[in-house]
Order: structure tokens, then C-alpha cells, then sequence
């Protein structure tokens, strides 16, 4: 296994990515992938740690198993969310006839 | 049976009728509340005899009669207990019996009321009783205290009976500003006693062998002068004496029954009671003695000199309750308690009287109260001429009648402490002769001067009234024999004889040098010479009064305008107050407290205009702005380690 810190640097970029993409685009499925490639970096970070700790006694690796877990839960939720918020982006479509984030400020004021 | 032990009948029964007539108003018929109303006060009133008779055994020794803890706290403890002694059962005749006399009066006095205003006008006599008779028997300084506030309230709320009219809602504020920077005076002097003595009673506190005069035997402590000129205090705003006397005329305004009863014949004696009932702990003080007696006898010609130029009839009589007022606190002052409770007792028949009989002529007048537009109406009214007449002896002083005997037991008394004092009193004295003289002649002597119509209705009052009126004339004329002084018939002083337990702490303390029998014969002799001589002068003079008005003199006028002493109280207290209020209004309140509120309203208002900017409605915003907060969090928890 490589560095652990290659890991990390690939988990950042891909977190930046994701924030950067979802501050600056308009179109709400980019910003919406881009929210999931925020998680994905996270559920990577989880992963790579999850096995760095995998060594040594069995008390240890079954905890670092936990991590593991985590991420399978991330996922569901990821999973859950992408089927709200597509249907979220469907309705907005229905409704003004674009994907623009920036439309949504009616409740402005 | 012994009375003493249902003595809470006695004002539980006025109670009553209070409640009866004040929740009943609206659907009780004006026979039924005439008849509550004043029943209550006759079976009180009997109640009142019996408990009289109790007391004058052989033997009786105060009663001290505790219902329950009123007050409890730590150390202080305040039962609510009657106390039952000789002062308490003459104050309890003088109040159940005058009142009921001005109660029955009272029926037929204000038959032409609605009947709810009639009802309400007897609950709150019936109320004033109740406070009155709360306030002479209880047994401790905290139950008086009580009274006194709800007499005060009462004859606020009597004042101002008509108080469709605002002079009259004037009036009673008036006399209730007054009362109460009396009360002031009088409740710090309770504070004071509480603290030096630990408690309010009157039965720990004038204990002869553990009370105050047994652990302060020095005159003139600082605590006992203290207490004693703040309880003093208390006094003279209830009863009317200089500088705090203004309120008694105006409270005129008032039905006329209600200043027979309450601003005559009972309230404004409950100084005196005051006094008295505290009679150790002002022996005690000689200065505040010799300052009562100086406020007592300057009240006493003061008001007397400003009666001689009114023109309001029931005026002249507010203006000499202040003058005889001012003659029982000399009385008090000189130590002459037994002779200032004498007088208060002449004096409540005699006033409510004077009273009630001009009620009964402005009644037949219609309201006419100028006695300028009097006069002639004795051959009219002959049973109010004659009683009037009769209290007119009894108030100048003219032996046999009562006024006679009570005030020479004050002047006698005032004389032993010294002649100057009996000298005032007496010019006093003649001052009195003569605008009472006055006043009868021109009401009821000479011809008439008001309109003929007025004349044509003139009548003589129904016999509710013109019965009140015999039995207080009777009384008037007899009622000084229970205080024949000794120069007279040995042992004659009956009601002195029956104080003299309550005093007889004082009695012990003050020094009497008693005056020779010979110099006050001399002095009652020549005093009532002179007396007589001015009232049947005063009676000429006014009887040819025609209604043409002289040129006055600066000090007539001074005199007819009360001096000015409302006007300068005006001046110098209320101007001032307004002023100070006006300037606290427009700045204190206006410039700080209004632009603190509205400041900090202000500024929530600014700060939420500026931050509602970020509320851009563009969602990369807010994700931008949880970025940062993230990164925020992010950094602290980086350096803070």
C-alpha cells in the first residue's frame, strides 16, 4: 500500500473540487455532483485510514473495521439523498423551466 | 352577662351593613337600606351601653382581647386584639351614638338620591364606622393604623360623594394628600416604636410595671421625643391643625350629615385619641407637650380668626371644628388629657349639631349655603333655630351648657402651665363667641335676603331630622354635668374620675400645681362675663345686616380669603412639585428614558437591516458562507490547542 498521506492529498483535491465546483456553478446538477464528490473524498479518507489501521492485534482491526462501516452508511445516505434531490431538481425544472440555482430566491425579502 | 366577650360585634355589625348595602345597591329599596343602614349603628350602639356598663363596675381592669397572629415575622409580632378600657368605651358611646343620630338623620337628609347612590352613600357610613370603631378598639398601634387608613378612605370617598362635580373630586383628593403626609409621620413613628421596643401593643407598652415608663424613667429621651413628634405628625393631618389643615374646609364638599359625623364629631378626634390613647410616651417627651400645645393653641385662633369673614355657612363651622380641634391638642398639650377627651365628647354634640341644623337650613333652602342670603328664618324653623341656638351657648362657652365645662378644664389646665397660654385661649374663646354669634344672627335673625321663592319654600325639616337635632341639643345642654369641676360640687367630674385609670401613669409623672380655687373662680367669672358680653354684641351687630357689602380693610380681606394659605401652599409646594415634574417630564423622561428604549429599538432595527444583506437568496452564497464558518471552526480548533 502507498503512503497514507497520497491518500489524503487525492482526498483533499477531490474535496476542493467539490466545494469549489458547488460555490461557483449554477447548474444544480453539477452543484449536485459536486456535493458528491465532497462525500466521496470523505468516504475515501475513511477508507485509506481504515486499512493504515488494519494491522496489529485483532482488538485494533475491528475497530478500524468500524470505519469501513461508516462509509457503507454514507453511501445509503448519499444514495437517499441523490433520489430527493433529483426528484427536487425535476420539480424545479417542472415548475420554472430551468436548473438554475440562482432562480430559486423568491423568498428573498 | 359580660359584654367584653362579643365585642367584635360592635364593629363587625357596621361591617355588615356595609356589605348589605354596598353588594345590595342596585336592588335594595330605600326603606330597606335606611333601615340596615342605621339599624346596624343602634344595635352597636347598644351593644356600645352594655359594654359601657361593664366597664364603670367596681374593679374592671382593662381587657385585652387577641383574635389571631396578624402579623408574624421573627421577632415582631402583631395579634389582631380589641383592647377595652375606660377611653375605648367613651369613644364607643360618643361614635355609635352620635352616628346613629346622623345616621337617622342621613335617611331622610338624602331621600332625594337614586336609590343606588343612597345605598351607596350608607355603605360607606357604615364603613367609616366599622374603620372608626376599628380604629379606637384596637389593642395595638398597627389595628389603629388600620382604622386610620380606612377612615381616611372613607371620608375620601364621602368628600367626593357627589363626584359628578370635580371641585367636590378636588376636594377629596385634597383632603386625601393631606391625610396622607400625615400617615407618613405616623406609620415611621410605628416603625420607630417597633424598633426600640419590639412591639405595638398596648397593653406591653404601657404596662405600669414592664413597659415604657418602667425601662425609660428620663424625660426627654431622644427615642420617646421622636416617636412621639412623628405620631404627632400623624395627628395633625388627621385632625386638621396648622400646617396641615387646609383639607377640613374644603372637605366640605361632602354631604352636610357626612361633616357632622365625620368631619366634626368623630374623625378628625382620632388625633386626639391618638394621643391620649399615648398619653405615657408624650408625658414622657416634654418637648413635643409644649409643641403640641403650641400648635394647638395657634391652630385654635388661627382658624378661629379666619371664621369671623366666612360667608359659607357650613365654612364658619369647618373653620371652628379646626379652631376647637386646635383646643383639645392644648388641652393634650398641657397634659390635661381627661379635659381634651371631655371636649372631644361636648364637642362632637355640639358641632354635629351646629351641623346638622344648618343641614337642616340648606336643606329648607334648597341648597343655599351663602348666609348672606339668609336671615329671618327662626320664625320658620323654630325646632332648628332653637337647637342651634342651644349649641351656639354650648360652643361660646356659656355656662351651664356642655362647651362650657369642657373647655374651662382645658383653659384651667392651660393656665397651671401658664397664663400666657390661658390668655390666647381665652381671646380664642372670644373669637369663637363672636362669629358663632355671628352666624346665628345673620341665618337666623334680621329679615330674609334671599329670593321669594326661596322664602315661599322654607319649612321646617321632617321629624328624622329635627329629631337628631333635639337629641344632640339635649345632650348639648346637659352633656358638660359628667365633668362639673371640682370647684363646683366635690367629686362632681365623673368623667375624669372614670379616666383617671387610663392616665393615671401620666398623672404620676406630671407635677400638677393646681390653680386656687379663688383665681379660677375669678377667671371663669370674668371669662364668662366677657363672653357673654361679645355674643350679644356680635348678635346686634349682624342682626341689622342688610346684605350691603362695606369697604374691607387689607386684613378683613386677608382674612376673608383664609389668608392666603392655600394660595401659598399653591406657591410654595405644588408650583415647585410641577415644575419639578415638568422638567423631569421634558428631560429625565423625554431625553433618557424614552431615547434609551427607542435607542436600543433603533439599534436592533439598523443591525437587522445591515445583516439581512446576507440573506442574498443565492444558494452558492450560503454554501459559501457554511464553507467558511466550517473553515472557521476548522482553524480554532487548529489553534487553540
Amino acid at each position: 500500500m502507498p503512503e497514507i498521506k497520497w491518500y489524503i492529498f487525492l482526498a483533499v483535491a477531490l474535496f476542493c473540487i467539490g466545494v469549489v465546483g458547488a460555490l461557483t456553478r449554477r447548474n444544480s446538477i453539477i452543484v449536485f455532483l459536486c456535493i458528491e464528490l465532497m462525500l466521496n473524498s470523505v468516504n475515501l479518507l475513511l477508507v485509506a485510514f481504515s486499512k493504515m489501521h488494519m494491522t496489529g492485534k485483532l482488538g485494533n482491526a475491528l475497530s478500524a473495521m468500524d470505519a469501513q462501516i461508516f462509509v457503507f452508511f454514507i453511501m445509503i445516505v448519499a444514495a437517499a439523498e441523490v433520489s430527493v434531490g433529483l426528484a427536487i431538481i425535476v420539480m424545479m425544472y417542472r415548475n420554472t423551466k430551468s436548473i438554475d440555482i440562482n432562480f430559486l430566491n423568491r423568498l428573498k425579502n | 352577662m359580660n359584654m367584653i366577650d362579643k365585642i367584635y360585634w360592635i364593629p363587625l355589625l357596621p361591617l355588615l351593613g356595609f356589605l348589605i348595602n354596598g353588594l345590595g345597591r342596585n336592588f335594595l329599596s330605600k326603606t330597606v337600606t335606611a333601615i340596615i343602614g342605621s339599624g346596624v349603628l343602634l344595635l352597636s350602639f347598644a351593644l356600645s351601653i352594655f359594654v359601657f356598663i361593664n366597664v364603670s363596675k367596681e374593679g374592671f381592669v382593662p381587657e385585652h382581647i387577641s383574635y389571631f397572629s396578624f402579623i408574624n415575622i421573627s421577632n415582631l409580632v402583631v395579634p389582631f386584639e380589641f383592647q377595652v378600657d375606660q377611653l375605648t368605651a367613651v369613644f364607643l358611646l360618643i361614635i355609635t351614638g352620635v352616628g346613629f343620630l346622623i345616621h337617622l338623620y342621613s335617611t331622610s337628609y338624602m331621600h332625594e338620591e337614586e336609590s343606588n347612590s343612597y345605598a351607596r352613600y350608607f355603605s360607606y357610613l357604615n364603613l367609616f364606622v366599622f374603620s372608626m370603631l376599628l380604629l379606637v378598639m384596637g389593642g395595638n398601634y398597627v389595628i389603629m393604623f388600620m382604622g386610620w387608613e380606612g377612615v381616611g378612605l372613607c371620608s375620601y370617598l364621602l368628600i367626593g360623594f357627589w363626584f359628578k362635580n370635580n371641585d367636590y373630586n378636588n376636594a377629596a383628593k385634597k383632603a386625601f394628600i393631606m391625610n396622607r403626609i400625615g400617615d407618613l409621620g405616623f406609620i415611621l413613628g410605628i416603625f420607630w416604636l417597633i424598633h426600640a421596643f419590639g412591639t405595638t401593643s398596648y397593653n406591653n407598652l404601657f404596662d405600669p410595671l414592664s413597659g415604657i415608663h418602667s425601662t425609660i424613667t428620663a424625660k426627654g429621651t431622644t427615642v420617646l421625643t421622636g416617636i412621639s413628634l412623628l405620631l404627632f405628625i400623624g395627628a395633625m393631618g388627621k385632625s386638621a391643625q396648622i400646617p396641615l389643615y387646609t383639607w377640613l374646609p374644603d372637605a366640605m364638599a361632602g354631604p352636610t350629615p357626612v361633616s357632622a359625623l365625620i368631619h366634626a364629631a368623630t374623625m378628625v378626634t382620632a388625633g386626639i385619641y391618638m394621643i391620649a390613647r399615648s398619653n405615657t410616651i408624650y408625658t414622657l417627651a416634654p418637648f413635643t407637650m409644649s409643641f403640641v400645645a403650641i400648635i394647638g393653641l395657634a391652630t385654635a385662633v388661627f382658624a378661629a380668626v379666619i371664621a369671623l369673614r366666612q360667608n359659607d355657612i357650613k365654612k364658619v363651622l369647618a373653620y371652628s371644628t379646626v379652631s376647637q380641634l386646635g383646643y383639645m391638642f392644648l388641652g393634650l398639650g398641657v397634659g390635661a388629657y381627661s379635659a381634651a377627651v371631655f371636649h372631644v365628647m361636648t364637642h362632637a354634640f355640639f358641632k354635629a349639631l351646629l351641623f346638622l341644623a344648618a343641614g337642616s337650613v340648606i336643606h329648607a333652602l334648597g341648597g343655599e349655603q351663602d348666609i348672606r342670603k339668609m336671615g329671618g328664618l327662626g320664625k320658620k324653623m323654630k325646632i332648628t333655630y332653637t337647637t342651634f341656638f342651644i349649641a351656639c351657648l354650648a360652643i361660646a362657652g356659656i355656662p351651664p351648657f356642655s362647651g362650657f365645662f369642657s373647655k374651662d378644664e382645658i383653659l384651667s389646665a392651660a393656665y397651671a402651665s401658664s397664663p400666657v397660654l390661658y390668655i390666647i385661649g381665652i381671646a380664642g374663646a372670644l373669637l369663637t363667641a363672636f362669629y358663632m354669634f355671628r352666624l346665628l344672627s345673620m341665618t337666623f335673625a334680621g329679615k330674609f335676603r334671599g329670593t321669594d321663592e326661596q322664602l315661599h319654600h322654607v319649612h321646617e325639616s321632617p321629624a328624622a331630622i329635627t329629631f337628631a337635632l333635639i337629641c344632640l341639643a339635649i345632650l348639648s345642654a346637659i352633656g358638660g354635668l359628667v365633668g362639673i369641676p371640682e370647684i363646683f360640687a366635690k367629686n362632681a367630674d365623673r368623667l375624669g374620675d372614670f379616666l383617671a385609670p387610663v392616665f393615671a401613669d401620666s398623672d404620676k409623672i406630671l407635677a400638677t400645681n393646681p390653680v386656687p380655687h379663688q383665681t379660677e373662680m375669678m377667671l371663669m367669672g370674668v371669662s364668662s362675663v366677657i363672653i357673654i358680653a361679645v355674643c350679644i354684641w356680635a348678635w346686634n351687630k349682624f342682626k341689622k345686616y342688610d346684605g350691603t357689602e362695606k369697604e374691607q380693610g387689607a386684613f378683613a380681606k386677608a382674612m376673608a380669603n383664609k389668608f392666603y394659605v392655600d394660595e401659598i401652599y399653591d406657591a410654595i409646594i405644588v408650583k415647585p412639585l410641577k415644575v419639578l415634574s415638568a422638567i423631569l417630564d421634558n428631560v429625565i423622561e423625554k431625553s433618557g428614558i424614552d431615547a434609551l428604549v427607542n435607542g436600543v429599538g433603533r439599534a436592533v432595527n439598523y443591525t437587522g437591516r445591515q445583516i439581512r444583506l446576507l440573506q442574498s437568496g443565492y444558494v452558492g452564497n450560503y454554501i459559501l458562507l457554511m464553507v467558511v464558518g466550517l473553515l472557521l471552526f476548522l482553524i480554532i480548533q487548529l489553534f487553540s490547542k
